[in-house]
């Protein structure tokens, strides 16, 4: 029995010895057949024709982008000290439907943000999905608020640009939004340079929102270049002061100032006044953001005679000696007349330019024509902008020689019916200051040698010019309160009437640009006083000052050697002799 | 054939468990290096934060005013400065 059992086997099994109807085994083994087929088939199609799809799916669920903050490039001066900086700064913003906070704690997070809990409410109480509390808040602030660790509230990181030196350098610099992108000035022309592009990298992320892994960087954070200006700050603190007074002073309406580097063309200085602080611009008008430097132009007055009547000295029209019959303080061209603030008979070159007289100035021109005239200031650079890429660069009015009446072309030689910038202006006197030659300007410090310069006129032209020049300032000329102790300056005044509406009004510019020390230039300076109106509105009174002040501080903190013996500045410096009765002419 | 079986579990789970151990052992040095990246990231905030604090006590304004009010100083008259010519 025992072995009998032991021999049955599965199939033999009397109790399964049953008969069946064929078709029941076949259709289950072909329900099974089909079953698993249907599952290979599936199972195909989720590995291999969908996979991608599902497994990009899948990780969204857990893999994030983050984006990895790139800083934006410092400013610095020459020097190297800092002029902007950008410092990360939170904003702090709420998804409304999921910030359901408890009034103790709508108090508290009012109290963080400076905002009153109403103020807090509405903005929480949006319809819409996302709304900034608050924008760029310190750090320390942001991080108690999230100490607070309430639901709803978010907040992100961004930077802020910070101008440690406000509105001394605001013209300048200019000043980035609120997204850190540059909106005026340097940080506007240098926008490329400066701005970082920020990285990103892809990460899983835990339930509860914590970065385990890095699955790839996608892009690397760029941080973006520094800057280094060509600016001096100690330079641009002198030129900024002394503008600052200035208009104090004299109750003007607008100024500005800029200093040049002579030897390389380089701005050591560019000041504008009425100016503004960067750091907080909430109640800015378009006065203040002027920069009067580059986006003013305006009819320039005499500080545009040296130009022509070094053309004629380099063209062997006139010497210096050569005397100009400057008839009597009047002179007829067609219909119209000219005149000299004071009569004067018959003056030398020299003293035309001493003394500013426009009908000596007017005689000379007249010796060109037109054509030669136009060419001229188009090499000067009249008309056309610098393209240094500053935003809102001006160019100018320099209309073509066929359609200049002779009477124009008398006053474009003293400076009126003619428009420029002062920085077109100052560039052109790096011609007297560089025995002749113009070279193009630089926001940024130069590392080499400038690059190669235009010549205008011939280095001995440059050298006459330059005693002229000397004389200008000296007692006897029209701006001895240019004087600088210890130093021999150089430069012209103007005193321009404003046209206004296509008439000229009793208004004035006043300005003086010019050069020191005059045995070997190293700084061009030029100054601008729009409207003066405290009594005084000659360019020798109310700028010249301004210059003195300016190439006084500055070649004190560049180190240059005195050239003047001490003995004579005592005497420039006294007030009421007789250098302050010669007044200019316009 | 079952002795080689034992061998290739053996082998399978020691991988298996190898694979866990190393898994954890990034999962630990990453987070290592997301807290050293941020602690780099925090003083490079603090260097920016000290330049400007720097610049800002430095301004030539402020200098200025010191020196003049709270030192006395000023600047020198033209007969008080001697210029050293170089050899």
């Amino acid at each position: 029995m025992m072995k009998s059992q032991r021999t049955v086997t599965f199939n033999h099994n009397p109790l399964l010895k049953r008969d069946l109807p064929m078709w029941r085994p076949r259709f289950v083994l072909f329900a099974l057949l089909a079953g698993s087929v249907t599952l290979a088939g599936r199972a195909f199609y989720l590995q291999g024709v969908n996979h991608d799809f599902l497994q990009a799916k899948g990780e969204s669920r857990y893999a994030r982008i983050l984006e990895v903050p790139a800083t934006r490039g410092r400013i610095t001066d020459r020097n190297g000290d800092i002029l902007a900086v950008s410092a990360p700064v939170r904003s702090i913003w709420a998804i409304p439907s999921d910030a359901k906070l408890e009034p103790a704690d709508a108090r508290k997070l009012a109290a963080l943000l400076e905002m009153n809990v109403r103020e807090l409410n509405d903005k929480l109480g949006t319809a819409r999905d996302f709304v900034y509390l608050k924008r760029q808040l310190s750090p320390e602030v942001a991080q108690r608020i999230v100490d607070l660790k309430l639901p709803g509230i978010h907040q992100q990181q961004e930077y802020r640009r910070y101008y440690p030196s406000g509105d001394v350098t605001a013209h300048m610099l200019g000043f980035t939004n609120v997204e850190d992108k540059g909106q005026e000035g340097i940080e506007l022309t240098f926008e490329k340079q400066l701005a970082g592009r920020p990285g990103a990298r892809r990460v899983i992320k835990d339930r509860r929102g914590q970065v385990v892994e890095d699955l790839e960087a996608i892009r690397a954070p760029r941080d973006g270049e520094d800057v280094t200006l060509s600016m001096d700050s100690k330079i641009q603190y002198v030129a900024w002061s002394a503008l600052r007074d200035a208009m104090t002073t004299h109750k003007a309406k607008a100024g500005a100032a800029v200093v040049l580097d002579a030897r390389t063309g380089e701005v050591l200085a560019l000041a504008n006044a009425p100016t503004y602080n960067p750091n907080n611009r909430a109640d800015l008008t378009g006065e203040q953001l002027r920069n009067r430097v580059f986006t003013d132009t305006y009819e320039p007055g005499s500080i545009m005679k040296p130009f022509i009547v070094s053309m004629a000295l380099d063209r062997g029209k006139v010497k210096p000696n050569t005397p100009i019959d400057t008839s009597g303080g009047r002179m007829t061209i067609g219909t119209a007349t000219i005149s000299d603030a004071h009569r004067h008979g018959v003056l030398t070159v020299t003293e035309v330019i001493q003394k500013s007289s426009n009908i000596g100035t007017a005689k000379i021109a007249l010796q060109f024509s037109p054509e030669e005239m136009w060419k001229l200031f188009d090499q000067v650079g009249f008309g056309t902008p610098l393209n240094m890429g500053f935003p809102g660069e001006a160019s100018g009015r320099l209309r073509p020689a066929k359609t200049w009446r002779p009477i124009e072309q008398a006053t474009m030689s003293y400076g009126h019916g003619i428009s420029v910038s002062l920085i077109q202006m100052v560039r052109g006197y790096l011609a007297f200051a560089r025995d002749g030659e113009i070279v193009p300007l630089s926001l940024t410090k130069l590392e080499g040698p400038p690059a190669a310069g235009r010549r205008i006129y011939s280095p001995e032209t440059a050298r006459e010019m330059r005693a002229m020049l000397e004389m200008a300032s000296a007692p006897g000329g029209t701006a001895p309160q240019a004087q600088v102790a210890g130093y021999r300056v150089a430069g012209k005044t103007g005193t321009a009437i404003k046209l206004e509406g296509g008439r000229y009004v009793k208004k004035y510019v006043a300005s003086y640009v010019g050069f020191a020390p005059v045995s070997n230039p190293r700084l061009v300076v030029g100054v601008m006083i729009d409207e003066p109106s405290a009594g005084q509105y000659y360019g020798g009174t109310v700028a010249a000052p301004v210059f003195a002040r300016i190439v006084e501080g500055s070649l004190r903190t560049m180190g240059v050697a005195p050239d003047a013996p001490r003995t004579t500045l005592q005497l420039a410096r006294k007030p009421g002799d007789a250098a302050q009765q010669v007044r200019e002419n316009m | 054939m079952i002795r080689l079986d034992a061998v290739l579990v053996a082998l399978a789970v020691a991988s298996g468990l190898g694979v866990v151990a190393s898994q954890h052992q990034a999962r630990k040095l990453f987070v290592q290096l997301e807290r050293e990246q941020n602690r780099a990231h925090g003083l490079e905030v603090e260097w920016g934060q000290l330049q400007l604090e720097q610049s800002t006590w430095a301004t030539h304004a402020r200098v200025e005013k010191l020196a003049r009010e709270k030192l006395g100083m000023r600047p020198p008259a033209p007969a008080q400065v001697i210029t050293v010519e170089p050899q």
